[in-house]
Parts: structure tokens; sequence; C-alpha cells
């Protein structure tokens, strides 16, 4: 008896579990039909770590709060999980996309698969991923920056103001696009002064993405870079980047930020003065661009590049100590216009 | 045949049904605190969870995290503690992958070989835990959570273009390659607004059947019991204690290198650096809410599944998503206390029974002696 009961317990089971999707037709997004065309709609889709990261995504959502105070849309943001698959993305932009948002944007790679599977259903819908390329198509505007240029330009600012003729690099999470950072930044400083040794570290390896968010493993590695005798060191590492510029600060060397302009940051306003420059990466712009061009009714289409040229990185300037050396920032700005028209070309991979 | 035990599937389920009551309850109470109106999140969780497109997404969810707390549960039985379900499905998942790119068979024989070296790699990776335990003592909580970090960074060297990673033009991500269409495992499709439910959520529930069958009802499953509840005991009894260590962790391992499958073979159909992580972690909590039972593993992982997928598009609607991981912090936290509350309860009320059918059994004979 008892046996019997436990086998149709567990048959019962795995029918329940093959047949408890169709007892519902309705989906998540079919009920939630466009009711306001009026006001324009948009959204955007982070990547993990999501708002608050002090980085990539928060600059994402300045360029949507942007928006939605300058252009009047109405924005939404939805977060990712953690651990969740592509399938899970694919629901996000299917429902977002549905709930009548133009455009939608992925903020960070991760949600290429899930865009390629998407765009094609809404064909009318434009749909922005920022940091890749390899996903194509007429209603997908693919947002990327060349994060090497701007990092050139760091890597020669390093080489001129480095006493100790040795330099630090601090990546996040080892993926191909800190990469380019480290190419950029190692090429700059080889092409400015081949005598100094670039010490580059990276704080954790993919699927870890602790690199991105721990202050302590920043902090961490720049002092042994340090003790190798680092006198400038530059952190592509998002929040984990302000143990390093804490760490750096206090030795009394200087730091290199990332992303925006770290010096004017509320959060490292202790550290600032240690802080010689940042190299931009204008997140911000691109989504508030891209936003402005589907209102007006041109949306963007396909590769949408930003560069030194359009300034869309490049090397803050707000250190008044950093402006001060004059000759660092004639040799900024000379490899600066060498990559714009094309005498210098930086490589993406150490 | 024994006598259908009323008491005991009463004490089974009030286990869980006394955590969920608890877990809702203390829910409750954070979200008043926080000045949230609950009953609005419990709308909306249930609101969330009758689309079809999430029910599709919490079966398929419910499927893989089944498997990973299967494969923990085959550990829980014999007293180890496997935590390195994590590492061990993400290398299987890497490793099979990379070998699903590599060749390319008809159909059904490209899908078997790509799950066999998924259960290989997994049980290989396991069976390391298992082997130093069994020669050197080392604790297999220790191994395996060393081997999940070990796991990471071989991945993470293994995925590097210049190994035998792939970066498309243009894009950031690193891939193994594509597995061929040959080696995509058919889904049961529920129509285009749904999607689509992987097949191997069918092969997950057969593996439940065929634990449930070797635990229950062969030898093995006896021994492996037996070990697990004292070592000493199955000893003596001529059951080779070292030898079901290492046999369980491989099993253990292998079921684990199941568990990245449903993704890949019915999904991304090939691993990339955004491959979905974690799952080992929750596998565990799964198992110890299913108390290790394939049924009660199965409705904890599609509700875990359930609060995962619901939660996902709360911050849409004005509540935080972390709300889900709270309640499932809560589960788990209220899951261990009632289920050793039931427990005593359940001990206490049969020794108390005893002691009435002593009492009882005595005051006949005593009857008895005074009739004669």
């Amino acid at each position: 008896m008892r046996r019997i009961t436990r086998i149709a317990t567990v048959g019962v089971m795995s029918a329940a579990l093959a047949l408890s999707v169709s007892a519902c037709g309705e989906s998540s997004s079919s009920s939630t039909s466009t009711t306001d065309s009026k006001a324009d709609k948009t959204a955007i889709a982070y990547d993990i770590g999501g708002r608050g990261d002090q980085s990539f995504n928060d600059a994402a959502y300045a360029g949507l709060a942007r928006a939605q105070k300058d252009l009047g849309v109405k924005g939404t943001e939805a977060e990712p999980s953690e651990g969740e698959s592509d399938a899970d993305k694919v629901q996000r932009l299917t429902s977002l996309a549905r709930a009548g948002n133009n455009p939608v944007i992925g903020v960070g790679f991760a949600y290429a698969p899930a865009i390629k599977k998407v765009a094609p259903k809404f064909p009318k819908t434009t749909f922005g991923i920022i940091d890749d390329a390899s996903v194509t198509g007429a209603n997908i505007a693919n947002i990327v920056f060349n994060e090497e240029q701007g990092s050139y330009l760091a890597g020669v600012a390093a080489a001129k103001v480095t006493k100790t003729k040795t330099v630090g690099f601090i990546g996040g999470v080892e993926t191909p696009l800190i990469k380019k950072f480290q190419a950029g930044f190692q090429q700059g400083v080889k092409d400015t002064d081949p005598s100094v040794k670039v010490l580059p570290q990276y704080l954790t390896q993919p699927p870890n993405f602790d690199g991105f968010s721990k202050p302590d493993l920043g902090k961490a590695a720049a002092q042994g870079q340090l003790d190798k005798g680092a006198d400038v060191v530059y952190s592509a590492a998002g929040l984990a980047g302000s143990g390093a510029i804490e760490a750096v600060s206090k030795a009394g060397k200087w730091n290199i930020g990332v992303d925006s302009d770290q010096y004017q940051q509320e959060g490292l306003a202790a550290y600032k003065e240690s802080i010689l420059t940042s190299v931009t990466k204008d997140v911000e712009d691109s989504v508030l661009n891209l936003i402005k061009s589907v209102q007006d009714g041109k949306p963007q289409s396909g590769e949408v590049r930003y560069g030194l040229a359009k300034d869309g990185v490049g090397l803050a300037m707000s250190n008044p100590a950093f402006t001060k050396m004059t000759d660092v920032i004639a040799a900024v700005d000379k490899a600066k216009k060498e990559i714009v028209d094309g005498t210098i070309t930086v490589k993406t991979t150490p | 045949m024994k006598k259908f035990d009323k008491d005991r599937i009463v004490l089974g389920f009030a286990g869980p049904v006394l955590a969920l009551v608890v877990a809702f309850a203390l829910t409750t109470v954070v979200l008043l605190i926080s000045n949230r109106d609950p009953f609005e999140l419990y709308r909306l969780l249930f609101e969330q969870a009758s689309y079809s497109d999430v029910q599709v997404l919490i079966v398929n969810q419910a499927g893989t995290y089944y498997l990973a707390a299967l494969a923990v549960a085959i550990g829980f039985r014999m007293n180890l503690f496997n935590i390195g379900v994590d590492g061990q499905y993400r290398l299987a998942a890497m490793m099979a992958a990379l070998v699903g790119a590599s060749v390319d068979l008809p159909g059904p024989l490209q899908i078997f070989l790509i799950v066999i070296v998924a259960m290989l790699v997994g049980a290989f990776w396991a069976g390391i835990a298992g082997f130093l335990k069994t020669t050197r003592g080392v604790s297999e909580v220790v191994a395996t959570i060393m081997l999940n970090s070990i796991a990471t960074s071989l991945i993470a060297w293994l995925i590097l273009p210049k190994n035998f990673g792939e970066q498309a033009a243009g894009s950031n991500n690193l891939t193994t390659g594509d597995i061929p269409e040959s080696g995509w495992f058919p889904g049961l499709s529920l129509g285009a607004e749904a999607g689509e439910i992987y097949g191997f959520t069918f092969v997950a529930a057969g593996c439940g059947l065929v634990y449930w069958f070797v635990l229950n009802r062969t030898r093995f499953g006896f021994d492996l019991r037996a070990t697990g509840a004292s070592e000493s005991a199955a000893q003596a009894s001529g059951v080779d204690a070292k030898k079901m260590i290492l046999t369980s962790m491989l099993i253990s391992g292998a079921v684990a290198g199941l568990a990245g499958m449903p993704t890949l073979l019915g999904d991304t159909h090939t691993y990339s650096l955004d491959f979905p992580v974690g799952i080992g972690f929750t596998g565990i909590t799964i198992a110890l809410l299913g108390r290790n039972h394939p049924v009660g593993i199965a409705l904890s992982a599609l509700l875990i599944a359930f609060l995962d997928k619901a939660s996902s598009s709360l911050d849409q609607f004005g509540f935080e998503k972390e709300i889900a991981t709270i309640m499932q912090g809560l589960i788990v936290i209220s899951v261990v206390i009632s289920y050793e509350l039931v427990r005593r309860y359940g001990t206490r009320r049969q020794q108390q029974k005893v002691g009435e059918e002593l009492a009882a059994g005595h005051a006949l004979t005593t009857e008895k002696e005074a009739a004669l």
C-alpha cells in the first residue's frame, strides 16, 4: 500500500510538472498593452550589480534620469537576479518591449543573446545594447566605446609622472572588456617611456564578479603594487577601485580613476587630491543620445562607436595638480591628436 | 506489508508546513516594518506566477534546481556534505560544451556524448574530494569548497581565447563556440507567447525516479543509507564504508554534472561568461527543504523557482526584488528549526505511546494474573 502511494505521488508529481503550464494561457506581457502612448516610455535593463555600483550601471541610470528630466520620457528600470540565465533576460526584455517601452536598453554584453532573440519580434522597437557589437539588426543599436584609447592617454600620463619607473594596473574582473583598458594603458606607457614597468593585476576571474564590487580586494591589490614600488596606479575595477584609491592615497602616490571623473565623486572626496585624472567612458550621454534619437524619429541603429574623436572616452582634466603639469598635458594632447588622426592605432588586447 | 502509517505522514508534512507558515509570517513582519503592503506583494507574486511565460521559466528553473538538489541529497543521505556541486556543474557544463562544439555526431549520439562528458567531469571533480577523504581523511566540506574556487580559476583559464575559448567579433563575451544543432535537446513548445519547456526538465524528473528507486529498492541504496546512519555499524555488518564514500561522491558529482544541462542543451548551446552560477548552493537549500525525498525536493525546487521568477519583475511595481531572497532565507531558517521541533515532538509522542502501550499491557497482564 505504502509503496503504491509513493509511486503514485512521484507519478503525479512529474505529471504536474509537465501540465502545470498548459493550464494558463495568458503571458505576462499580453495583458499589459500600451495604454498611454502619449508619454514616451523607455526602459533599461541592468547588468549584474545593478544600480548603486558607482560605475557602469549608475552611469546608464544617470543617462536615463537626464532623459526623464530633459526629454520628459517615462523611464522603467529592471534589475537582473543572481545566477539567472538567458531565458530570464529574454523574458525581461520581452515584457519591457511589450509594455511599449522604446528604446529598450540592455546594459552590458550579457544581454547580447537575449537581444538577438527578442529584437526581431519587435521590429518597431529600438533595442540598445552597451558594450557589444556582435548582434546586429535594423532595430539594434550597438553602443561601443574605445576604452583602449582613453586608457592609452592614461598610460602616457602615468609614464610621464612616475618617478620610480613602475606603474600599476588593477583590473576588476579578467574579461575581454577590462583587458582593453589594460592593453591601451600598457601601450601608452611603453610608447612614452619603454623603461617604465607596468604591473598588471586582476582581482577576480569570471564568473566571480566580486572584483567589481569589493573595495577590500582593490585595497589589497593596490597595497601589493605599492610594495613593489609603483607610484601611479590605474584601477579599472568599478566599486572595488575605491579601495585601491584609498590605499594609494594614504601612501601619497598617484591614482588614475575610471569610467567617470572620480576626482569629483563625492564618495571619494577624502582622496581626491591623489586622483591625478580619470579615464572617462561616457555611458551617460550614450544612453541619452539613444533615447533622444528614438524620440526624434531617427533611431540609432548599427554600431554607435564612442571614441576619443567624439569625446566618448577621454581623460578628465579636473584636478588642478594635473593640469599644472604642462609637459604631461602636452604629451597627452599630442597622443590624443595622433590617435584621432590615425597615426597611432591602439591595441585592444594586451 | 506495513500498515499505512498516518502519524508518519502527518509528521512528515507538519515540518514543511510549519516552516512555510512561520516564514510567511516573518516576511509579513519584515514588510510591515519597512512600510510595505505585504498583501500587495503576495498578490503581485501570484499574479506573476499566473502568466504562462513566467510559468515556463519556473518549471525550467525548477528542473535545473532539482538536479542540483538531488546531487546534494545523495551526499546528505550518506552523511556527506557536498558543497562542491556549484563547481562541479560549472566545470562539467564548460567541458561538455567544449566537447559538444568540437564534434558533430548525429542527433541523439551528440546529446548522449555531451551528457556523458558532463557526468564524467562532474564525477571526476567530486571524486577528488572523495579520494582525499578516503585516503587522507580530508573533510569533504573543506575539499569541495576549495575545489569550487579551483574550478572557477580553471574555467577562467580554459575559456581564454588563447586556450579553448572564442570571442565573437564585436563581442565582449567569451564562449566555447556553438554546439551544432544535432546537440540541441528538443523542448516542449507551448506556443510563441509562453516559450519552451526544456526537454531536459523531463530527464530531471526521471532522475528523481531513479534516485528514489536506487535508494529505497536496491542493496546499494540500503548500504548507502546504512553507512550514512552509522559508519561503524555499517562496517561491522560488512559494508565497505570507504568504498561507499567514494562511490556516493562520484554519483553525487555525476548528477551535479547534469545540473548545467537544461540550460546548455535547451537554451544557450554554449558556455559563456554569463552562464548561470550559484545553482549548486541553491541546491543545498532545496535538498534541505525537501528532506532529501524526491517528491519533497521537487516541491521545494518549484517553490524556490517560483520565488525567484515571480519576484524578478517586482522592481517594476515599486518593490525591491531582494524581498524574495529574504523570504528564501527565512524559509531556510524556519525549516531547520521546525524540522527539529517536529522531530522532538514525534519522538516524545512515540515514547508516550510506547509508554501507554506498555502500561496498558502491564495492566492487562496484572488483570490476568489477578484472574488466575
